[in-house]
């Protein structure tokens, strides 16, 4: 008979519980259900999990080596094609990529828990000991310490390359620092990561713009090869009335100040809006991100999208947190003006609902205005989280670097721009995607430079 | 010498202080009109100075501190040979004087040193620039004397007198149209209403005027959008469209009321330090 033992979820803390703190909702796995779930895993042959994996984790082998010889030696087989694992274990849109494939998904009790294993895997192996490799003689500068630029600068490091990695910011890690909640992904873990590559002997360079500081030519001239991994940092706004009132901001503020500048403590410096009625704009990932970090700060949160819930980008996880959290979703609504006070602080805003029409040039269906809609949302602070583009301070300081209409850099999948010896990857090279797809073009990116730049023997 | 060590601070006036920074990346870039964030120290907020000088050679760069709120006045307790923790930039666009032959420069209080570096450019490049400073009274206003050397003509200005000429800057500038200066262009730097009122003046005289924005910042790269300000009808970032734009078309009473977005929360901070009850 077929073995139809139910898929272990991770473990949540009370959503009662958890908004009154910025700590992890999830404690992750006990070792005890980390095995149980583990001899779920049925060591598939094919392994059609791995074709969901951007950076091609042996997943059923890193399952059987933590069943068989305990999380050191899972780690080690996950640390050959994985450099975050902590960090993927806990962000990345399991459902749409591994565990999408997993043959239990339909009929045998549902898909492995493989994120979770992961992170249980990262979390729990000692650390080892890292040696520095020899020296392969080729220099690399890496522009931007997020996902992009710390993986391709890992591959690079293990392979002898000297790796600077230049970050605008004063500390390392990118979206991971200032853009992702310390309730979904500890700083800690995110620290841990940098110290483990800094072991391997990575120099990296924070408070150097590239573009200001530093610019391309310069790293051009001093590095046999340049890696942009500078991300899509730039938000984008609704362009509507009001939107430049007080408490009025964007999701990368908001999440800025509370998460790279700690503005959540009570001590901090940096202060945050602290909106008791707070209406969030957008559905993705960092749209629920900043809607449960309002709600911690206090707040009723009402989260206003456009499409309905099935068209919803965020990860299946964040919206079911979120809602736990007590945040309210309106869908198929859409601002279309934001009130302010005679002071000048947003008091409101008018929204319309929407109805779906046929499928754009996305094959999404598109929203579409119902007239005579419009309606009132009291609200004392507005969040827009429509997503991001790439920032234009590197282009405008060189202006050679072949980008495309949206500002993206022009570069072929593995990173290979037009220009030699400069390689790019990540959001600033496809637009805002995830941190996964963004460690996997760091990850052919440093392949790419390697192959490249080898001293001809 | 580490990156961001006080090389050397020096007492301008009443609670300004001039600090000298070793940033060999940031001097080996910046030019006037750009700026840079610092933090004091790893708790610290991030807080936008515009680079009054810069010395490539010596790899330093020169800024003005007034003290005003929590950062300041932690600024205020440092002294040579500590370390900020960071120091960033050069950030913004370069002033763009280029294209005027004949300008005035008006500075008011601390913004006399985003208009110092361009009088020394200007009068560097042969066109010296007519320059008014503005101040509450006259221990409060800074490099006087080389404004003296540098500008084609010099007005100090005070709102008491006490420099000798009472009134604000906008008196003084009227003085100098009304008696038939030409301008090609007002570079004007100074609090918002004072930016606010120039801008109003050039106006009914018809002159080109440009300003610059010292919004509220958190990255200064363009990232969190923090700066933004409308510019004719079109919302800018300070960080990477400016800080300098149009006088005429900047929305001054939005970017007033902008400032003031975190008051209290200064206010509370300002509290911690002085020991104050909130």
């Amino acid at each position: 008979m077929m073995d139809k033992t139910l898929r272990n979820a991770l473990p949540a803390r009370e959503a009662s519980e958890r908004i009154k703190d910025f700590f992890e909702v999830s404690p992750g796995f006990s070792e005890q259900t980390a095995l149980a779930e583990a001899a779920r895993c049925l060591s598939c042959k094919n392994a059609p999990c791995m074709k969901g994996c951007p950076v091609g984790v042996h997943i059923p082998d890193f399952i059987a080596a933590l069943r068989t010889e305990g999380a050191q030696a899972a780690a080690a087989v996950i640390s050959a094609d994985n450099n975050l694992p902590a960090v993927c274990g806990r962000v990345c849109p399991q459902e749409n990529q591994c565990e999408k494939f997993c043959i239990r998904r339909e009929k045998l009790g549902g898909s492995v828990s493989i994120g979770a294993l992961e992170r249980f895997v990262a979390d729990h192996a000692p650390e080892t000991e890292k040696r520095r490799p020899a020296p392969c003689g080729i220099s690399v500068a890496v522009v931007g310490s997020g996902p992009a630029g710390l993986s391709c600068a890992a591959d690079l490091a293990k392979a002898g390359a000297k790796v600077t990695v230049f970050e605008a910011l004063h500390k390392a890690g990118g979206v991971l620092e200032y853009g992702i909640p310390e309730f979904r992904l500890p700083k800690a873990v995110v620290d841990k990561e940098i110290k483990a590559l800094e072991a391997l002997g990575v120099e990296i360079r924070c408070d150097e713009v590239v573009g200001r500081s530093v610019t391309l030519p310069e790293l051009m001239e001093t590095h046999d090869a340049v890696f942009i991994g500078s991300g899509a940092g730039l938000p984008l706004f609704l362009g509507i009335d009001g939107e430049t009132l007080c408490g009025v901001l964007s999701a990368n503020e908001l999440l800025t100040r509370v998460n790279l500048m700690k503005a959540y403590r009570e001590d901090a410096v940096t202060p945050v809006p602290r909106g008791k009625n707070v209406v969030v704009v957008g559905a993705g990932n960092v749209a629920m991100d900043a809607a449960r970090t309002a709600r911690r700060l206090g707040a009723e949160v009402t989260l206003v999208y456009r499409r309905s819930r099935a068209e919803m980008p965020a990860r299946a996880e964040e919206i079911a947190h979120a809602e736990e959290e007590g945040i309210k979703f309106e869908l198929l609504t859409n601002p279309v003006r934001i009130h302010g006070d005679e002071k000048g602080f947003v008091c409101g805003v008018t929204c319309v609902r929407m109805r779906l029409g046929e499928p754009g040039k996305d094959g999404r269906r598109r929203p579409i205005v119902v007239e005579g809609s419009e309606f009132d949302i009291p609200c004392d602070e507005l969040v827009v989280a429509l997503g991001t583009t790439p920032n234009p301070l590197i282009k405008s300081s060189y202006p050679d670097l072949p980008t495309t209409e949206k500002g993206t850099v022009i570069a072929d999948e593995n990173g290979r721009t037009p220009i030699p010896r400069l390689y790019a990857g990540g959001d600033a090279m496809t637009g805002a995607a995830t941190v996964i797809l963004a460690m996997g073009a760091g990850k052919r990116a440093a392949k790419a430079i390697l192959e490249d730049c080898a001293p001809r023997a | 010498m580490e990156r961001f060590e006080i090389v050397s601070k020096r007492v301008l006036a009443e609670r300004v202080n001039e600090y000298v920074v070793y940033a060999p990346d940031v001097a080996r870039h910046a030019r006037a009109g750009q700026f840079v964030i610092l933090r004091t120290d790893d708790e610290g907020e991030r807080v936008p100075f515009t680079v009054c000088d810069y010395d490539r050679g010596a790899g330093t760069v020169c800024i003005l501190v007034q003290e005003v709120g929590y950062t300041t006045k932690k600024l205020a307790e440092m002294n040579a040979g500590d370390r900020l923790a960071d120091f960033v930039g050069p950030l913004g666009n370069p002033t763009d004087l280029s294209g005027y032959e004949r300008i005035l420069l008006i500075g008011g209080g601390i913004g006399s040193a985003v208009v110092y570096p361009q009088a020394k450019q200007l009068a560097a490049e042969g066109r010296p620039a007519d320059v008014i400073v503005g101040a509450r009274n006259v221990s409060l206003a800074v490099y006087t004397e080389e404004f003296k050397k540098l500008a084609r003509s010099f007005t100090l200005i005070t709102d008491d007198g006490s420099s000798g000429k009472k009134g604000f800057v906008t008196d003084a500038a009227r003085e100098l149209f009304e008696a038939g200066e030409k301008y090609d262009c007002v570079f004007a730097v100074g609090p918002l209403p004072m930016m606010k009122a120039v801008s109003a003046l050039t106006r009914e005289f018809g002159i080109p005027t440009v300003v610059s924005m010292n919004s509220l910042m958190v990255d200064g790269t363009g990232m969190c959008g923090c700066c933004r300000l409308t510019v004719g009808g079109k919302v800018r970032y300070a960080c990477i469209h400016g800080p300098e734009f149009d006088g005429h078309l900047v929305d001054f009473d939005e970017a007033i009321s902008r400032s003031k977005m975190y008051a209290a929360d200064e206010k509370r901070h300002m509290c911690r330090l002085t020991g104050e009850v909130r």
